[in-house]
């Protein structure tokens, strides 16, 4: 049943979505948090996507939508969250209760622009799959009224 | 012959809903990895893949188990959209194309049901000789 997957592909684009809005809101949340060495200091966390292949698709053995030993996925899933590797900030400020003996605090390497804009990407894709969920509800409504 | 036979009384529009669910599928799918880098947005080509359903019923009948099935095996419909806007991760769906390519599958999907629950209301009315 095609129609049922629908509901599996956009729940996991929602799902993988609401991953990514809260990296960011801990990243946003984070961006100031000073620390006193550079190990211990909060570093940017990225989720990074991959398509999920599901094998329960090529249950169907007719099933025709095979690419070259290829199949179609079956949504999205996060493959695991990365912290940055950018830079940390160092920051001269001697009268910090964090501050080393050379007098620096280090701060997060958040670009909260960045974390801003891809706030409002991955809510729209949250929305977005919300809308493709909600269409495919309607279909299968519709189709259980065959005939009435 | 039968004159009333569901086959040929329902027409095509059984097999148009069920591809038009299938390819809901593929455009959710493209939908939903719309952020996924190197992601390859993919669609079927409908108009191929609804010949090439209907055919069957018109497909060579074997009454041998040697005997090669006729018409075209050719099952591979599935192809890779190009992008008007290629995205820098590799990443080729278009959000706004799908989602309108999506809306329309699910418009077509609806007229298809349209017709089909006509023609249920139509056997129904001449089962019942109201």
């Amino acid at each position: 049943m095609s129609l049922g997957n629908i509901f599996d592909i956009a729940g996991s684009g929602m799902n993988a979505q609401s991953i990514r809005l809260n990296t960011t809101a801990s990243n946003i949340a984070n961006a100031e948090s000073a620390s006193s060495s550079i190990d211990e200091t909060y570093r940017a966390r990225k989720p990074f996507f991959a398509v999920m292949h599901n094998e329960f698709l090529n249950v169907n053995k007719d099933n025709e939508f095979h690419a070259k030993g290829e199949e179609i996925g079956a949504g999205v899933q996060v493959k695991g969250i990365v912290e940055s590797d950018a830079p940390l900030q160092p920051r001269f400020q001697p009268d910090h209760p964090l501050a080393n003996e050379e007098g620096y605090v280090y701060y997060p390497n958040v670009n909260v622009v960045e974390e801003m804009t891809d706030m409002m990407s991955s809510s729209r894709s949250y929305q977005m799959n919300v809308e493709v969920l909600k269409t495919a509800k309607q279909m299968l409504q519709r189709t259980l009224m065959l005939g009435e | 012959m039968g004159s009333i036979n569901f086959n040929n009384a329902l027409g095509v529009h059984p097999d148009a809903m069920l591809l038009r669910g299938k390819r809901a599928e593929i455009l959710a799918n493209n939908l939903a990895n719309s952020d996924t880098p190197g992601f390859k947005s993919r669609d079927i080509n409908f108009q191929a893949m609804l010949a090439k359903e209907t055919q069957n019923g018109m497909a060579m009948s074997s009454t041998n188990s040697a005997h090669i099935s006729g018409g075209s095996s050719q099952s591979n419909e599935l192809f890779f959209r190009n992008p008007s806007q290629p995205s820098i991760d590799g990443n080729t769906v278009d959000t706004q194309l799908e989602q309108t390519i999506f809306s329309r599958n699910a418009m077509d999907y609806n007229s298809s049901f349209e017709f089909l629950n006509g023609k249920f209301k139509g056997l129904k009315s001449a089962i019942r000789g109201e």
